[in-house]
């Protein structure tokens, strides 16, 4: 087995990655999949936003107004961020601890086809009926009610998705803590690596509630329980708390990765260590501790009674402490550095003034008695955005355009890079800056129209202009990374330059077995130590030897589309077809019946020989 | 390396301090503008004491705000400004300084602070606004205006227990003094909200909620007499156009229109004309009289009934959206679901087999429904 590239047919490519366990393949699956389902997103938010452009609207109906506005939230939290996130972990996590790849390959598969299959079923429900149209939150008195499938497909996609989520966060939390190279401590991990393993600690205790929430409204919807309907006994109030236990805590599994990309940008572009390193862990940690004990300010109308409004209003406002400092740890480490501004620092940059915003109006949301006025109106919907465009998509933006030379080889088109920033920065800022003061002014979020009479126009057209900006903005990039792939030239292993962490150590894009050798690690910025002494390379912890890898196998896919196949007889069940059970059975078998055979097949992977790593030394000048 | 800072700090303050007020200035002057939207319905524009006390939490909010954003947009400029890569440095390796305690330990400790400045009237607040003894058993103050608002989709019920009456869509409250209500929903979860008047709380399906408004009668002047309220909580389709209107009337012409609800509730309704005769006959024959009551004494049960009629004649819209007029009726009657998708009147009766003229019966009959003269 040698790494040299080979020109393979198309059908080799594709049986490559469908059955690929390498971290860095599997990160391409999903920023493929999470590129596509951001893009399915950003069409049914730009249909809302046309919509609302203006008043007594008929562009689409009140039912498919719902629908699309709960797809819009599902699928760009739980099918875009959350995916996209993950694919930069598996990209670059491994590589900064100084890994070959994460601790267990096999399920980093089955995480990715879990999450796929996942998603293919929620968004069949578009031609299978009608989408779910209850809202990302699902409240339980309203899915109870709501006919047809739709929540069955919401019920049934999120739980084997977010297995896939929870298989993810595991197998990374086991790579961090035992696959870190000779000399890579905690304290000298890279920042990104430290947002992920905050971030995986947070998927680790923050899904099974969403779980068991998803499981007891499948028991209602599907199987005739009562556990929320409050004739018969049950009570509502429970799903809010399950679904928010998961559901703040999910905030920061999205921004804390964020957070992680910034701080390696800023460091990288303005060629100094990150100020305040040990705080800005402390920080993360802390931020991850608090994001579990404030999930009932999303509840301050629920009428839990003022202690515990006044106990989570305070709560929530601690947060905003931590994530002061980083924002003023990221100030001091451009200070006194010697900024350049290529397109992932521009989106950095930027992020700190927009996320400020977002910021601020947590605190303003957090306070109680004012939240009674945002709650549920464009307030909170202009907060999240900023928080989440402004915070989560700049950097996955930022980090596309970062990382997609070590990803691909190629660097994506700077002067494009910047013309997609600045439209989407004005874009954005055009959208939900205005939200803001339409929810002050009385418009509750979730509306598929308004009147005319309310004052309401002008913000609403402004808004919708600033989605068009967002748009083109997304088009122009998916030109430069057409473009990049046809016509770019391949680059060095440290393309900007400026490299301070493992990852820029290695090729571009990196060999299958990462490094060669695995590094030995003397500090923070374990390159840049290097480097700092006048050597170009890492020095090697081991001497050169057989390298094991693990096999490639299909069977990650065959057991994700097994439950696949399963979730059609659970979503058909109570309409009392005949061959829902056999359905769920076959289903089962499949899922069953191969990790069975993963189970009883013994699978020792293969080694890759010492002499052939000679030879590829001169081919692709591995470096370390 | 401190001295280095403030050294920029210095410069930076001399540079941008004029800049700095004018911004504080301009926030300020921005939030007074901001007293922006319409006055029936803004929540920038506060008609009563909880709007009031949360609008003044705002302000502070947005003051404490602007401070931090003011410090950071300073030092983001300087920096992006001053610390450029130049021409000549490109080989250039700044000093790699690992933190300062005295720079974090200042923006660990002010923020604290700033946040207990918020936090305090937080609190205070949350308490207050959930102050409900007056309507408890227990404690009870016979003066005390209660409303029972049952939300239904896509409808509000306003019941007064005290007085054993019942209206819909329209709440009628007395000014300048706390009415008190208790929140329940019949059929999902909805959210009542009147953003003039104060924040919103939830209509749960499980249990009563309880919290009180005051109503403001100079505000409600300025607003015409008329606030409207909103569903905030997603509840189906129709949930954009689930609202209520809010006439509130000065504690004695209050009184007058209870007495007026409890006097008609003995009074038979007599048909004005032929045709509203012919009207209610219809009335009757399609079954309207099944879900709607016209004697405002009359709670139906929930969930499956509509709104009580006794006093639809006194309304202000029809179906809480249209113009109140005989047009926007007869189009409600004729095809609802085109008013309002998804609202559970739509099936209940022949609506493609009423004939213009009945519709015309149909709606002088609801339009002399009437409480007032």
């Amino acid at each position: 087995m040698s790494t040299v590239a080979q020109k393979k047919g198309f059908g080799a490519v594709l049986w490559d990655y469908l059955t690929t366990v390498d971290h860095k393949k599997i990160a391409k699956l999903y920023i493929m999949a999470g590129g596509f389902f951001f893009l399915l997103g950003g069409i049914e938010a730009l249909l809302i936003r046309i919509q609302l452009a203006v008043p007594d609207s008929n562009f689409v109906s009140a039912g498919f107004f719902n629908e699309l506005l709960t797809m819009h939230g599902t699928t760009m939290i739980f099918l875009a961020a959350m995916p996209l996130l993950l694919g930069f972990m598996n990209a670059v996590m491994p590589i900064q601890i100084g890994a070959r790849d994460v601790a267990f390959p096999f399920l980093n598969a089955l995480g990715f086809w879990l999450f796929f299959f996942g998603g293919l079923f929620l968004n069949l429900s578009w031609f299978l009926g009608g989408a779910p149209d209850a809202g990302w939150t699902s409240y339980a008195s309203l899915s109870l009610h709501s006919e047809g499938h739709g929540i069955d497909f919401y019920v049934l996609g999120l739980q084997i998705a977010g297995l896939g989520t929870l298989i993810g966060g595991i197998n990374f939390l086991a790579t961090i803590i035992t696959m870190r190279a000779p000399g890579m401590t905690y304290m000298r991990m890279p920042l990104f690596t430290w947002t992920t393993f905050v971030a995986s600690a947070l998927i680790l205790f923050a899904f099974p509630p969403l779980t068991v929430g998803l499981l007891l409204l499948m028991f209602d919807r599907i199987f005739g329980t009562a556990i929320f309907d409050p004739a018969l006994g049950g009570n509502t109030i429970i799903w809010e708390h399950f679904f928010w236990i998961f559901g703040h805590p999910e905030v920061y599994i999205l921004i804390l990765p964020a957070f992680g990309i910034f701080s390696e940008i800023f460091s990288t572009f303005s060629r100094k260590r990150l100020f305040g390193y040990s705080s800005m862990v402390f920080a993360t940690v802390l931020i991850g501790f608090l994001g579990f004990m404030v999930w009932a300010h999303h509840m301050f109308t629920t009428g839990l009674g003022p202690i515990a409004n006044s106990i989570f209003a305070v709560a929530t406002m601690a947060i905003a402490v931590p994530t002061g400092i980083k924002i003023f740890n990221w100030l001091f480490t451009m200070w006194g550095g010697s900024l350049t501004f290529p397109t992932p620092m521009m989106y950095a940059v930027a992020f700190i003034p927009s996320f400020i915003m977002g910021g601020v109006t947590g605190v303003m949301l957090g306070s109680a008695p004012q939240d009674y006025q945002y709650h549920d109106t464009y307030f909170v919907v202009a907060h999240f955005h900023y928080v989440i465009v402004g915070g989560v998509v700049f950097a996955v933006l930022a980090g596309t355009h970062y990382w997609w030379p070590k990803m691909f080889g190629k660097m994506l088109n700077d002067t494009l890079g910047k013309v997609t920033f600045w439209l989407f920065l004005i874009g954005f800022h055009l959208t939900f800056f205005i939200q803001h003061f339409l929810g002050l002014m009385g418009m509750p979020r979730r509306v598929f129209t308004f009147l005319p009479n309310h004052g309401w126009e002008l913000g609403n057209m402004i808004s919708s202009i600033g989605a068009a900006f967002m748009a083109v903005a997304v088009l122009i990039m998916l030109y430069n990374i057409v473009v990049t792939s046809v016509k770019g030239e391949y680059v060095s292993a440290d393309p900007w330059g400026d490299g301070r962490t493992l990852e820029w150590a290695v090729a571009s894009p990196p060999a299958e077995y990462n490094f060669k050798q695995l590094p030995l690690v003397r500090g923070l910025d374990a390159l840049w130590v290097e480097k700092m002494q006048g050597k170009k390379e890492m020095t090697p912890a081991e001497p050169l030897g057989d390298i094991h890898m693990p096999n490639s196998s299909i069977l990650p896919l065959i057991i994700s589309f097994g439950l696949f196949v399963a979730a059609f007889g659970f979503l058909y069940h109570p309409d009392g077809v005949s061959w829902s059970v056999p359905v769920m059975i076959i289903g089962g078998i499949i899922t069953f019946g191969s990790m069975t055979l993963r189970s009883i097949i013994d699978d020792h992977g293969y080694h890759i020989h010492k002499e052939d790593l000679m030879d590829d030394d001169d081919k692709k000048g591995v470096e370390a | 390396m401190q001295k280095k800072l403030k050294e920029g700090f210095d410069q930076a303050m001399k540079k941008w301090l004029p800049n700095l007020r004018l911004l504080a200035l301009f926030s300020f002057m921005a939030l007074l503008l901001a007293g922006c939207g319409e006055p029936f319905v803004s929540a920038l524009q506060p008609a009563g004491e909880v709007a009031k006390m949360q609008f003044d939490l705002m302000i502070l909010a947005t003051l404490i705000m602007v401070i931090v954003i003011a410090v950071v947009t300073v030092i983001f400029i300087i920096t992006l400004v001053k610390f450029r890569r130049k021409k000549g440095e490109e080989n250039k390796i700044p000093k790699q300084v690992e933190g300062n305690h005295t720079l974090e330990v200042i923006w660990t400790v002010i923020p604290i602070l700033l946040l207990l400045v918020l936090a305090i009237p937080t609190v205070s607040a949350t308490f207050e606004l959930a102050d409900v003894k007056a309507m408890e058993p227990d404690t009870r103050d016979e003066d005390a205006v209660v409303v029972k608002v049952t939300a239904n989709l896509y409808w509000w019920e306003f019941e007064y227990p005290d007085h054993e009456i019942v209206t819909g869509q329209e709440l009628v409250v007395p000014t300048d003094e706390k009415v008190y209500f208790e929140l329940i929903a019949s059929d999902v979860k909805h959210s009542f909200w009147i953003p003039a008047v104060g924040g919103k709380l939830d209509n749960n399906t499980d249990n009563v909620n309880k919290f009180w408004l005051e109503f403001d009668s100079e505000k409600t002047e300025e607003a015409g007499g008329l606030f409207y309220g909103k569903c905030a909580e997603l509840c189906g389709p129709s949930h954009a156009l689930m609202d209520f209107k809010v006439k509130p009337l000065p504690r004695a012409e209050f009184d007058q229109w209870v007495d007026k609800m409890v006097a008609a509730k003995d009074a038979e309704h007599v048909p004005a004309s032929d045709v509203a005769k012919a009207g209610e006959e219809l009335f009757t024959s399609n079954g309207c009289i099944a879900c709607h009551a016209v004697n405002p004494g009359e709670v139906r049960p929930k969930p499956g009934t509509g709104p009580n009629l006794a006093n639809f004649g006194d309304r202000s819209t029809i179906a809480g959206i249209l113009e109140f007029d005989k047009e926007n009726l007869k189009k409600w009657l004729k095809d609802p679901e085109d008013v309002k998708p998804g609202n559970l009147m739509t099936d209940t009766y022949d609506h493609d087999g009423l004939s213009d003229q009945d519709l015309d019966a149909l709606a002088e009959y609801l339009m002399g429904l009437k409480i007032e003269e």
